[in-house]
């Protein structure tokens, strides 16, 4: 495996069922421990793009999302459809959410997703045009 | 403590994954919040919560735990139970209440953080 050709995988967000969000990140989660990579960096990996998974599903109608395994570096690529992000300073900010009150009896809402993401990977880019749709691109380096 | 400890001292039935009830665990944390969980918990093996709904499990399953209970008697569905199986994760129901659960497993020895 060199830096330029990655280990690629693709998956279907599907926008109509929040009782099967995260079953793209558990199949990741999958992958990841087949190829061998430590608890920790696995479980960074998993929470960010269950987090991100999720937000996709409750926010943005569902999308797609692609695995790139470096040798040295993990990215995941979300990229929905969906109505964008207005303000993404706002809504990286812990508490901030727009998300309706049953999404919150369901445990999610909270306003708590992004700054999980960005808490959990070593970067986080965030590519959001208002009616067009948003990407995020997570980045997790295993530490040795 | 043995998963099996928690389920005498919470009265809970063993859903599933009951070969696995003789693991030793030493900390667990109690909420309805999954992104709560998702932010702060930290290698807690136990989750205690009245929420029931799949994202629960894949909740437990993204932080690697090993037990789930239900308090207050709620019931997974088929579809939990079998998303649990797939990540040996061993889900009990109990009758108490979530503050009273938590309390009898504090007071059993269970520590709010892992070891
Ligand atoms: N993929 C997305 N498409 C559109 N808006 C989004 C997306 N992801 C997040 N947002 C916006 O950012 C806010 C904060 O997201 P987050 O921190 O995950 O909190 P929560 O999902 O609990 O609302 C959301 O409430 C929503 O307004
Ligand atoms: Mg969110």
């Amino acid at each position: 495996m060199d830096n330029s050709t990655p280990l690629t995988y693709s998956f279907t967000v599907h926008g109509d069922d929040f009782s099967s969000a995260g079953e793209a990140s558990v199949q990741v989660k999958k992958i990841l421990r087949s190829i061998g990579f430590d608890a920790d960096t696995i479980r960074r990996v998993s929470i960010a793009m269950y987090e991100a998974e999720i937000n996709m599903v409750i926010h943005a109608g569902g999308g797609v999302a692609d695995l790139y395994v470096y040798p040295d570096r993990i990215v995941i690529v979300l990229t929905d459809k969906g109505p964008g992000i207005a303000d993404i300073g706002l809504a990286m900010s812990e508490g901030y959410s727009t998300a309706p009150d049953n999404i919150r009896s369901l445990g999610f809402g909270a306003g708590m997703g992004l700054p999980n993401i960005k808490r959990y990977s070593d970067n986080l880019d965030i590519d959001s045009k208002l009616g067009e749709g948003t990407k995020l691109t997570i980045t997790v380096i295993p530490q040795r | 403590m043995k998963i099996s400890e928690i389920a005498t001292l919470l009265d809970a039935k063993v859903l599933c994954c009951e070969e696995s009830i003789s693991h030793e665990v030493h900390s667990a944390c109690g909420s309805d919040m999954m992104s709560d969980v998702l932010a702060y918990v930290k290698n807690q093996a136990v989750l205690l919560t009245g929420l029931v709904n799949p994202q629960v499990i894949r909740t437990a399953m993204m932080m690697d735990m090993r037990c789930i209970v239900f308090v207050r008697d709620k019931n997974p569905s088929d579809e939990m139970i079998e998303l649990a199986k797939e990540a040996d994760i061993v889900l009990l129901s109990s009758p108490k209440r979530m503050f009273d659960a938590c309390g009898i497993l504090y007071s059993g020895g269970l520590c709010p953080n892992e070891v």
